[in-house]
């Protein structure tokens, strides 16, 4: 019993050993996002596409909808850029794009070229909505249930791993939800 | 000579470009009040940039460092409190723009545990310390046989 107590050190640096062992692997990119199991934040912009179209929060609900965070400047959008096409062709769910904090004709013009993906474009000029949804960086992702409910936010590009792995289960799961609760 | 004079104007060009990095437009911002400015600056202080990580608000010069650092002034001048510009900024970012994590259940550990530790090994110390005093009193007692050839000794070197 007694020689027992002497490992006891041993025991606790071990356990804490381990603790800080699996904290080498975190990834400090990716944050919690506080959002989630919240409504989308209140907003009312603009179109990108049509700048008379005023698109709101009203128009996210009915539907499992995917909210991409996207801009000519952000690098990493390039990179998820066919990805996204790819995904828009298999029609899983509207792909809705919120134009960070760029400009209307830079934006449109490489939608002209490369292909737009998205069923319509959130034109958040001055970033506030972008700073409402806790943005910190381009491209992010929200994964919005039928209700409007933020249920998973994804920082970075989205690939086919990520869509594969991560995304589609979590769709296929709130699209079911939504198919019980009578949404389309 | 004439390299003097590029290594001069490459200095006030350089000069130049770092003047103009700093004067965002969020810097120039005009309080209400020094006392504004100076609460609104302790708290952009105490908030870390959602990107960069290891930099505060003031630090960075990062996009969303500089939005966020414009909110904090305004929401300070529009007269909101501390805890409302917290509030504002964790139901966004979380918990992890806190560079002092708030005292609640989660972060009990974090708060408690080195007071914890500290009492533990002051525990363990003082039961170290009284078993040795009391181990040592107890080397001092000798049997009645050993006190036999102890005498023995002693009265050899005697005579």
């Amino acid at each position: 019993m007694k020689k027992l107590i002497l490992f006891i050190p041993l025991i606790l640096v071990m356990g804490m050993g381990g603790f800080l062992y699996k904290g080498l692997f975190l990834n400090p990119k990716l944050l919690d996002s506080a959002l989630e199991g919240k409504p989308i934040p209140v907003f009312q912009l603009e179109r990108l596409e049509d700048s008379s179209e005023i698109i709101t929060n009203e128009t996210l609900k009915g539907k499992v909808s995917l909210l991409n965070v996207w801009a000519t400047w952000c690098p990493s959008c390039k990179y998820e850029h066919p990805y996204l096409m790819r995904f828009a062709r298999q029609n899983t769910l509207p792909i809705y794009g919120i134009n960070y904090r760029d400009e209307r004709d830079s934006a449109l013009r490489e939608l002209n070229i490369l292909g737009d993906p998205y069923t319509k474009n959130i034109y958040d000029h001055n970033g506030r909505l972008g700073l409402d949804l806790g943005v910190y960086g381009a491209p992010e992702s929200f994964l919005v249930d039928h209700n409007g409910i933020i249920r998973f936010r994804y920082a970075g590009p989205i690939d086919q791993r990520v869509w594969d792995e991560t995304l589609l289960p979590m769709i296929k799961q709130l699209q079911a939800v939504a198919k019980e609760e009578g949404a389309s | 000579m004439i390299k003097s004079i590029f290594k001069f104007m490459g200095a006030i060009l350089l000069s130049l470009t770092v003047m103009s990095v700093n004067a965002t437009p969020v810097d120039t911002y005009e309080f209400k009040s020094a006392e504004n400015q100076q609460r609104a600056l302790e708290l952009a202080h105490s908030l870390r940039c959602p990107q960069c990580q290891n930099q505060n608000l003031i630090d960075s010069n990062s996009q969303v460092a500089q939005d966020l650092r414009l909110e904090v002034y305004q929401m300070v001048d529009a007269g909101k409190d501390y805890d409302e510009v917290i509030e504002f900024m964790t139901s966004r970012y979380g918990d992890f723009v806190l560079y002092k994590p708030r005292m609640e259940p989660k972060t009990y550990i974090l708060w408690l545990g080195p007071i914890g530790l500290l009492v533990l090994g002051l525990c363990i110390g003082f039961i170290f310390v009284r078993k040795q005093r009391i181990s040592q009193v107890e080397d001092q007692g000798i049997s009645a046989e050993e006190q036999k050839e102890l005498d023995r000794l002693l009265n050899r070197d005697a005579k």
